[in-house]
């Protein structure tokens, strides 16, 4: 095998790129084992402090659950209507790909007030609970990441051809979506849900604003407060948001796709 | 009362009639091509019957029941798609078994019937093989396997192999003739190509412009065109656009020459015909004066095509351009510039009436 020749100003730029990502992290890192009492390093101090916080614990559940119902909802409302405007009604893709920029540019803070005032007469068990009222606005947050992924998905394949082979072999509407199109799609579901899973589990203004207690928010309180713990609670949301995505991964995975064989022709 | 009936189907897409009053009816068991240039209406005809589409008006009738507002998930028809239609996340032999699984068959059963079709399609060494690590050919095949395995009540194939090179499409097509005859299933295969519809099929429809010009055994079509259009599209035809003369004997004149042709007894003094002569009825040869005998057009060579045992030679006559199949054997004496003669048979000639100017069509490019 022939050795790969890199070319120095590939290494530099290499380690200039990294170093921009792993500097902060690194500062991060030495900061949050500081002492309290001496600001000196280094103790644990502030991890086994937010380990052992019921808040901490209480509001990282809260934070995953919303982003897992996040992704639920978004995943049963544009799935099946992107593939329904890939298969009959293409000229509307462009209308989606334009609703779909408005979370962009509404900043969430018009949102939320917009939201508030929208769902004032809800149900309480809606309007007052997070999993009521905050998933719906994440999934609103989450359309633009869900639609742009779920349309490259769908541009992938072949919808028409796809979908006409299943019904022509006698499957209805909803196992050509779940045995048929799902399966095919299924990379790009997932991409999606990374990107719902990282905004929800990041997400502050809409949760502040609405005065619920989700993760970022503890963030924020412990920020104003313990300044070591918050470094050290900054890492460590870095570390759950990425075990979260790799748990994703795995469950998203199912069996492992074919490994690339050439075709004997 | 035939086997699959389609009658009078139309189906407009805004200003483009696609389908402008088809009717077929095929008996059980037989092989039906709708052969025709790109554009004149063969897929949609095929996928009203699969019924991925609703006509206009008209009806579809399958063994007696009217199939028109079915769903095509109902319809039990096997359908294999141009375009590569393998569901990518499944091996060949979950591809076949799908239609199985849908209708609920018990798993020792699909088992083995899967088997048998991979087996029937020569496909038995890459079951466990996914769509991408299988060639074009062999995507076409357990397409069809897939197909054949739900025991469809018509098979219909659209252009299956315009996409596989000239010689897996030649062995292709040979072989779904041979697995059709077998399961005697009811088959309607669309193509552009008129080689491929003439040498598998029972029954060749020539389609053009939404409508079928004629529709017979290869045989019929070969040598008894019943349109210009077919003429053309069909093998290749000499076309002399001539005049009747003498109705009682026989003749007419093209281009100032009298030809007494059997076709044209029988049709009055006056009348505008097209005489059409197959390539290989039109005989050649090498005149040194220029002088041309009874029924014969005077010319000289232009081109020469090699074909294997017969070459194809141009030649330009005063009006026409000419092409004549010769024994390449006999081509040493006929070469390039040569002045020639061309014999027009009287027999195996036919005459197409002109009531207008020829219509004008364009062939597919990949179908000289
Ligand atoms: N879904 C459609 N929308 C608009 N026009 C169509 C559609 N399907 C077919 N057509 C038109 O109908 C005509 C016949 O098409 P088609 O049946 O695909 O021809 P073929 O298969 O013989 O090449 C063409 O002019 C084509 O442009
Ligand atoms: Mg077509």
């Amino acid at each position: 095998m022939r050795r790969r020749w890199i070319a120095p100003s590939a290494i530099v730029w290499l380690v200039v790129a990294s170093a921009f990502f792993l500097i902060p992290l690194i500062a991060t890192f030495l900061f949050s084992l500081q002492s309290l009492q001496t600001n000196k390093c280094c103790t644990s101090a502030a991890y086994s402090l937010i380990i052992h916080s019921h808040q901490f614990w209480h509001t990282i559940r809260l934070s995953f659950v919303l982003a897992l119902e996040t992704i639920a909802i978004s995943l049963l409302l544009f799935v099946p209507t992107v593939y329904w405007v890939h298969l009959r009604v293409p000229r509307f893709r462009p209308v989606l790909g334009f609703m779909a920029l408005v979370p962009f540019v509404v900043p969430p803070i018009i949102l939320v007030v917009g939201l508030l005032n929208l769902y004032k007469g809800a149900p309480s068990w809606f309007y007052d609970k997070p999993y009521g009222f905050l998933a719906t606005a994440y999934v609103i947050l989450a359309f633009p990441y869900m639609f742009f992924s779920l349309d490259a998905g769908f541009r992938a394949i072949d919808v028409h051809t796809l979908t006409e082979a299943s019904q022509n072999l006698g499957a209805s509407w909803r196992t050509t979506l779940v045995r048929v199109i799902l399966p095919n799609i299924r990379v790009a579901a997932l991409g999606g849900s990374f990107l719902t899973l990282a905004i929800v589990m990041g997400e502050f203004t809409i949760a502040s604003l609405s005065t619920f207690q989700t993760f970022p928010t503890y963030i924020q309180f412990v920020n104003e407060t313990q300044p070591y713990e918050a470094a050290a609670l900054s890492l460590l949301s870095f570390l759950i948001v990425w075990a979260a995505m790799l748990a994703l991964l795995f469950v998203g995975r199912g069996r492992p796709r074919p490994v690339q064989v050439a075709a004997t022709r | 009362m035939a086997y699959l009936e389609l009658n009078e189907l139309r189906r407009s897409f805004g200003p483009v009639v696609a389908l402008n009053g088809i009717n077929v009816s095929l008996d059980q068991g037989e092989f039906l091509s709708l052969l025709g240039p790109s554009g004149c209406g063969k897929t949609t005809a095929l996928r009203l019957v699969a019924g991925f589409d609703r006509p206009d008006s008209g009806s579809i009738v399958v063994d007696g029941k009217d199939m028109t507002r079915v769903s095509p998930n109902r319809r039990d028809m096997g359908m294999v798609f141009q375009a590569y239609s393998l569901f990518p996340n499944m091996t060949a032999e979950q591809n076949v078994e799908f239609g199985l699984r849908i209708r609920k068959n018990k798993r020792g059963a699909r088992r083995k019937r899967v088997k048998e079709l991979l087996e029937l399609v020569g496909l038995e060494h890459a079951v466990k093989r996914y769509p991408h690590q299988l060639s074009g050919g062999m995507q076409q095949r357990v397409a069809l396997a897939r197909a054949l395995a739900i025991e469809p009540r018509v098979l219909l194939l659209d252009e299956p192999l315009s996409a596989l090179d000239a010689k897996v499409r030649v062995q292709l097509r040979e072989e779904i003739r041979r697995i059709q005859t077998q399961l005697g299933i009811t088959t309607l295969y669309v193509t552009h190509d008129q080689e491929e519809a003439l040498s598998v099929s029972d029954h060749v429809a020539v389609m053009w412009s939404g409508r079928i010009e004629q529709m017979g055994t290869p045989s019929e079509m070969y040598s008894a065109p019943a349109t210009p259009f077919v003429a053309e599209f069909i093998g290749t035809m000499n076309r002399l656009q001539s005049v009747v003369v003498d109705g009682e004997r026989g003749e007419v004149e093209h281009a100032g020459t009298r030809l007494t042709v059997d076709a044209a007894r029988g049709r009055t003094r006056g009348e505008k015909v097209m005489v059409l002569v197959r390539p290989e009825l039109l005989v050649l040869e090498p005149s040194a004066n220029g002088a041309a005998g009874d029924n014969t057009l005077a010319g000289e060579v232009v081109t020469h095509t090699f074909l294997g045992s017969v070459t194809r030679l141009k030649v330009q006559s005063r009006e026409a351009e000419l092409i004549s199949d010769v024994a390449t054997a006999r081509v040493a004496s006929l070469p390039v510039g040569q002045p020639v003669v061309a014999h027009v048979p009287n027999e195996g000639t036919r005459l197409l009436t002109l009531t207008e100017e020829p219509a004008s069509f364009e062939l597919d490019p990949d179908n000289p």
